[in-house]
């Protein structure tokens, strides 16, 4: 599969902060990274290097194969940004705002206006379309933004942190519009503090941690990576019990002690993986004539992953953004 | 290549256009952009405008007796052409805080991510702040008419100061645009660029003759580019001979507007959101 997005032993100092210390990433066309860490891990900066905004100290950063430092306007033509604030021209109307950059991309006026009301569509703005920003709530400006950042229809979409400072409405509306764009094949890297936003919408996930990848996969595998997921299957019959005990045991992924429980008629196993585990268990007790009542395969959550890497929680802000991260973000910005 | 891939590629694939045109386009794009705003914020325009006319209102009536000025008919003749100078040039100050707007919102990082011609962002915004500054201009002649201010030379050399005048705001607002791009806030912004323009400004023979002050100061106020700037335009409204002072007053606008669009598209090129 075409590589949208590649970088090799990326680096980026800020004064004596190793904002980024050789990153390699790579993202096949039409799937999505995500970028995954806390605040001043290093994804901003790597997001920074990779849209022309600056420039990495070593190490090579290519978009459709594109050097990004030796031809800055060539991946510029290519790729849309939405960064971490809303990038919007408040004074002008949602329409004028789309309108504006098309013409930056140099559409003529007429094709400008059909792409804008193209986009205002797409994006449930259509009623606010003639009206100024200003007026705006947080979320449809947050839909604004992506809009202005599709308007030359990018190779390559770069959206950081796109649910910051969203109320959990518009952020499982801002989850389902980015899922729409990726089924339409738009190459995205996104970059989040949050693990559920991460398992819900990247393909591959590369966590990040003071400027060093410290796992990538999908999110499935970071959670195998920390042990793994636990399968209860509730039997109809307690009859049932031990058949299903021995063919559940006999299964490839299970690992382990078999726990039975008579009361709830279940039996528990620890497997290696979530993936495939249901479908295997359902032909298996199937074959062995045991009727299910119910399958609960309940894996760790990233949550855990990040806390068996990093020996840190992401839930804690204060911890995350240890003393030495937090010059990073700061300087990573300017 | 495939016909599915074909329709993959982004509207990008045109050859990407170089030269004068283009930069023009892209800088006239991003100053319709501010232009555009004018007339939603009305209010912002009549403020603007409200404090020099008050300026001239309280200078002609509360001082004008109290200061000599021999060789001109009347304080009016002398003071007009110092304070639309300093309106003009104080009016540069909207091209710091608008950048600094922009780059706290993030949309210097928009811009910058755009195969556009990147220094349109600063063109298009000084222009624009031009555009302020010739109403504000043209607002400020009509008071001035009114208070019995008359051009007392030739129309053509009226319209030799007007380009002056408008030509000096042009080269502030490019040191404004460095002081925007640099400073951390739009307050900082507005506070970094109107400071340092009042000694400018009053330190010069816009209001009163230098020769009325110490002597240091009065050295000081001679060599101020704006003391410059003022006796050129005094002289063209006033049909007197300008000497030097209008070559003078051009060398400094345009070595300014040199000099600091080359610091701006620098710090431009480097600046980020913060």
């Amino acid at each position: 599969m075409p590589v949208a997005v590649e970088t090799h032993d990326l680096r980026k100092a800020f004064g004596s902060t190793q904002a980024l210390n050789g990153v390699d990433l790579e993202v096949p066309r039409a799937t999505v990274l995500g970028l995954l860490g806390p605040n001043g891990a290093g994804k901003t900066t790597a997001v920074r290097i990779l849209t022309t905004l600056l420039q990495p100290d070593g190490g090579t950063a290519l978009i459709d194969g594109i050097n990004v430092v030796e031809d800055p306007r060539a991946v510029r033509q290519r790729i849309g940004l939405t960064g971490q604030y809303a990038a919007v021209d408040e004074r002008l109307t949602g329409s004028e705002n789309l309108q504006h950059i098309g013409r930056l991309f140099r559409l003529g006026s007429t094709e400008a206006r059909l792409r804008a009301d193209e986009l205002l569509a797409q994006f449930d703005l259509t009623e606010a379309a003639d009206r100024v920003v200003k007026g705006y709530s947080g979320g449809m400006r947050r839909r604004l933004d992506i809009a202005m950042s599709l308007i030359s229809r990018p190779s390559v979409l770069f959206l950081d942190e796109p649910t910051t400072g969203l109320d959990p409405r518009s952020r499982l509306g801002m989850w389902d519009l980015i899922e729409g764009l990726v089924r339409d094949g738009t190459t995205t890297v996104l970059t989040t503090q949050y693990l559920d936003e991460a398992e819900r919408l990247a393909d591959q996930i590369a966590v990040i941690d003071q400027g060093v990848v410290i796992a990538r996969g999908t999110a499935a595998e970071l959670k195998a990576q920390i042990g793994g997921a636990r399968l209860t299957v509730t039997g109809a019959s307690p009859a049932d019990l031990d058949a299903m005990a021995t063919a559940l045991g006999s299964l490839p992924m299970v690992i382990g002690a078999t726990e039975m429980d008579p009361i709830t008629r279940s039996v528990t196993v620890t497997v290696t993986s979530a993936e495939g585990v249901v479908p295997a268990v359902v032909r298996t007790l199937d074959s062995a004539g045991v009727e299910i009542a119910d399958v609960d395969v309940a894996g760790p959550t990233l949550d855990d992953v990040f806390l068996q890497l990093t020996g840190r929680s992401t839930a804690d802000p204060d911890d995350a953004d240890g003393v030495a991260a937090a010059p990073a973000k700061r300087k990573g910005r300017k | 290549m495939t016909a599915t891939t074909e329709t993959m590629e982004p509207a990008a694939a045109a050859p990407l256009p170089t030269g004068v045109l283009w930069i023009w386009r892209d800088s006239w794009t991003e100053a319709t952009r501010h232009l555009r705003a004018v007339p939603r914020n009305p209010e912002l325009l009549v403020f603007a405008t409200i404090q020099p006319v008050m300026f001239v209102l309280l200078f002609v009536y509360v001082f004008g007796g109290a200061i000599a000025t021999p060789g001109y008919s009347n304080y009016e003749q002398y003071l007009i052409p110092g304070i639309v100078a300093q309106t003009v040039v104080f009016g540069s100050a909207f091209t710091g805080v608008g950048l600094a707007d922009d780059l706290s919102k993030g949309m210097i990082d928009r811009l910058r991510s755009l195969p556009m011609y990147q220094p349109a962002v600063l063109i298009g915004r000084t222009l624009s702040d031009l555009a302020r500054n010739v109403v504000a201009f043209v607002v400020m002649m009509i008071v001035a008419f009114l208070v019995g201010f008359r051009v007392e030379g030739s129309w053509l050399a009226a319209l030799g100061a007007t380009a002056l005048l408008l030509g000096f705001s042009y080269a502030f607002s490019w040191i404004q645009a460095l002081i925007g791009l640099s400073v951390s806030s739009v307050e900082a912004a507005n506070s970094a660029g109107f400071i340092w323009m009042f000694p400018l400004t009053f330190v010069s023979s816009a209001f009163v003759p230098t020769a009325s002050m110490p002597s240091w100061l009065a050295a000081i106020a001679n060599a101020n580019p704006f003391t410059k700037l003022t006796n050129a335009a005094r002289a063209l409204f006033n049909g007197q001979d300008p000497g030097s002072d209008v070559w003078q007053a051009v060398a400094w606008a345009v070595g300014i507007t040199v000099v600091f669009a080359f610091l701006a598209a620098r710090k431009f090129a480097r600046s980020a959101s913060r």
